[in-house]
């Protein structure tokens, strides 16, 4: 079957029948990643260069080692020690890039719709690793292998999502992800951190954290992204963790054994109280294990398309 | 030069032919005697089209665009008079700006330059830019266009002030403050996470100016409306007498923000597109009087200012070659005006807010013509436009109404090869 397109720009440009694709793939490439010998050949041969614009500790990572894990030739550009630094636009950063006979480019960009305007003008393929406040689609998909992971589908699984949704490109991409594969996604946030008409993509907007996790087979809270704060969203840390954090007490509303989940960074004891952060639902680093699991599956499935394999 | 354009049909319906001698109509001459004679069989002939708001760079941008590229262009677009904004490199907010800017468009002889000056000193808001003096040079009206005039007690100086000269004052209507988005907000801009310009950004602009404007008893025009609650607040004010005058261009009557979901740059300017309902709203706008004229706020930009990250981009897109077949093809066609409201919309009533004199037909007129095809359907070329800036969305379009002959003051200043 394979994916449609050479580029993974997001989750609205996938099919639900890609995505299982996608995480029946990371399942096997998970296995390798367990086992005592993380090496395999699925892109010997080929090369992978990440380009960030943004910092990135778990993305940048996962990706990199995901693609050295599969044999690949890969290298890494950062704006501060490249010719970005001089000014170089980013057409020009990926025409270079691109002209080195790169196979896949991974970016990460602070202007949504940076790999859009990329895509089309390039041959290498582009992994969205982050857009704006447009779409994170392998954070998305390694959500989704998560839950998948426990619960064996996400039909009719009940996602609440808490936090900063204005300026979270997880909430996007997670909201048409999850709600492509039959899931029903709850968000909530303070109204200053709320865009208008989200629903458009698919799910509902709670009145409180109560209401978004009471029942939830999955909780997942998002980060307070001071550093994209311009202006003020919310009065006070003391405030946000009172009326907008997944405390304990929340989270006992949701069903019995619920995963806890964040995307991380977290910032403890603003939109997550430490003692749930590394509570015993607290899925957390798990999802990291199977980020570089669904980033294997995506490189390879990639790489699978523009080869023919 | 004489020129006999023969079998006119004029927009009026009325048929005739119609005699110029010396740039002016004259009584019917020998048509032997002629220099040119067109036979405009076919075509339909209107007066030629005042665009009261546009950017023709110069100086300082002319990489963007040059006097002599943005008259040629307005030229093809039947537009034989133009007001650009003063949002220039120096700014227009003295004499010897107006004089240059005069100079090179009597140079290039392709439209009637009319300048619109600053409000301001270098746009920057602060100080009064001497008005007195470059209108004794020859602009029309003063506008900070780009950029409002934020400080209400400088807007009413720059009323005060320039009333005492008879000087026009248009404002580009946005509180910035709340407006540091890239596209309209709206589902779309939620859903493709680019942060969005609300209409209450316009709408509590145009309300300050409105109100300004009734307080002093001072004429306010109202720059590029976009917004329902705009054209709704607009329409009251008349009703209650205020002096206030409004413009919309076609983008406003026939795109929506939708067309922003594939970050397409061609498709960014400010105020920016729209929801189908404040459309809606536009179009009943002009209907029934509320707004005056169809601008183009033609805003060319090189390729490096456009091909980039949405965000990143610069606003505006061009509109002199396509603003008349638009308004044709948009608003004509379906039967929303009629070819008569046309004319008020895109010469008369510009005309009369600056004081023009133009879109007279009469003997001893100037003759300033536009010819078009009204019958035939045409394919719009982005690549075959005559402007520097080729960021149109339009490129591709179908449309009615091309040029087929312009004449500015008895010269024939754009003439479609056939």
């Amino acid at each position: 079957m394979g994916l449609k397109s050479k580029d993974l720009l997001g989750l609205k440009q996938l099919t639900a029948d890609e995505i299982m694709e996608i995480l029946e793939t990371a399942k096997m490439m998970k296995m390798v990643l367990k086992g005592d010998n993380k090496k395999t050949s699925h892109l010997q041969g080929k090369s992978v260069v990440t380009l960030f614009y943004e910092n990135s500790t778990r993305t940048r990572l996962s990706f990199e080692l995901a693609s050295k894990y599969m044999g690949s030739a890969s290298a890494n550009i950062t704006t501060s020690g490249s010719s970005v630094a001089k000014g170089e636009s980013l057409l020009d950063t990926a025409r270079t890039i691109d002209s080195m006979g790169t196979d896949i480019i991974i970016m990460r960009h602070n202007q949504s719709g940076a790999p859009h305007f990329l895509a089309p003008r390039i041959n290498a393929s582009i992994v969205n690793a982050g857009d704006g406040m447009n779409e994170h689609p392998t954070q998305a998909l390694l959500d989704m292998f998560t839950i998948y992971e426990k619960y064996g589908t996400l039909e009719g699984k009940k996602i609440a999502i808490c936090g900063d949704c204005y300026h979270s490109r997880v909430v996007r991409s997670d909201a048409i992800g999850m709600t492509k594969l039959g899931a029903e996604v709850k968000i909530y946030g303070p109204k200053t951190m709320m865009p208008m008409g989200i629903e458009k993509l698919g799910c509902t907007v709670a009145d409180s954290v109560a209401d978004a996790v009471k029942d939830a087979d999955a909780v997942m809270g998002l980060r307070v992204q001071l550093e994209r704060q311009t202006k003020s969203l919310f009065p006070s840390v003391a405030e946000y963790s009172k009326y907008y954090a997944i405390t304990p007490e929340m989270l006992a509303l949701a069903k019995e054994g619920a995963i806890l989940m964040h995307p991380g960074p977290c910032n403890h004891g603003v939109e997550l109280p430490t003692a749930v952060y590394d509570c015993d639902q607290s899925v957390i680093n798990e999802q990291v294990t199977n980020g570089v699991a669904v980033r294997m599956a995506v490189l390879y499935l990639l790489i699978a398309r523009r080869y023919n394999l | 030069m004489r020129i006999v354009l023969e079998n006119c049909s004029l927009y009026t319906g009325e048929k005739k032919d119609l005699y110029i001698d010396n740039g002016v109509f004259v009584e019917a001459f020998d048509k032997a005697s002629a220099d040119k004679t067109y036979d405009l069989t076919g075509k339909t002939v209107f007066p030629g089209l005042v665009d009261m708001h546009c950017h023709l760079r110069e100086p300082g941008f002319e990489y963007r665009e040059t006097i002599l590229t943005g008259t040629m262009s307005a030229a093809k677009g039947g537009i034989t008079s133009v007001c650009p904004m003063p949002n220039t490199k120096p700014v227009c907010d003295n004499a010897a700006v107006v004089n240059s800017i005069l100079r090179k468009a009597e140079e290039a002889g392709y439209c009637r330059v009319y300048p619109i000056g600053a409000c301001s000193k270098g746009l920057e808001g602060k100080e009064l830019a001497e008005m007195g003096l470059m209108k004794e040079a020859g602009i029309v009206a003063v506008s900070d266009d780009g950029k409002p005039i934020k400080n209400a007690e400088l807007l009413r100086k720059v009323l005060e002030y320039s009333s005492d000269f008879n000087i026009p004052v248009l404002d580009h209507c946005e509180v910035q403050c709340i407006a540091e988005g890239a596209m309209n907000e709206s589902v779309t801009s939620s859903c493709i996470g680019i942060k969005g310009i609300p209409t209450a950004a316009e709408d509590i602009m145009i309300s300050r100016d409105i109100i300004m404007s009734e307080y002093l008893n001072i004429p306010i025009h109202l720059c590029h409306v976009s917004t329902k609650g705009g054209v709704r607040m607009i329409r009251e004010a008349k009703a209650r007498g205020v002096k206030v005058t409004a413009e919309t261009c076609p983008h406003y009557f026939t795109l929506t923000d939708e067309s922003c979901e594939n970050y397409d740059t061609n498709f960014k300017m400010n105020p920016p597109l729209r929801s189908p309902e404040d459309l809606a709203a536009v179009i009943e706008g002009l209907k029934d009087g509320t707004l005056d004229c169809i601008v183009t706020d033609h805003a060319p930009h090189h390729q490096d200012e456009k091909e980039l990250e949405f965000s990143l981009a610069n606003n505006g897109i061009v509109g002199f070659e396509t603003s008349f077949a638009l308004t044709y093809t948009y608003l004509v066609k379906p039967g929303h005006i009629t070819l008569e409201k046309l004319v008020d919309l895109m010469c008369k009533n510009p005309s009369n807010i600056l004081s023009l004199g133009r879109g007279g037909m009469e003997i001893g007129d100037d003759a300033d013509i536009a010819v078009f095809d009204l019958e035939n359907e045409f394919v719009f070329d982005k690549n075959k436009m005559l402007t520097k800036g080729k960021n149109t969305p339009y490129d591709g379009y179908k449309l009615y109404g091309e040029t087929y002959l312009t004449i500015m003051g008895g010269n024939v200043t754009y003439e479609k090869l056939c």
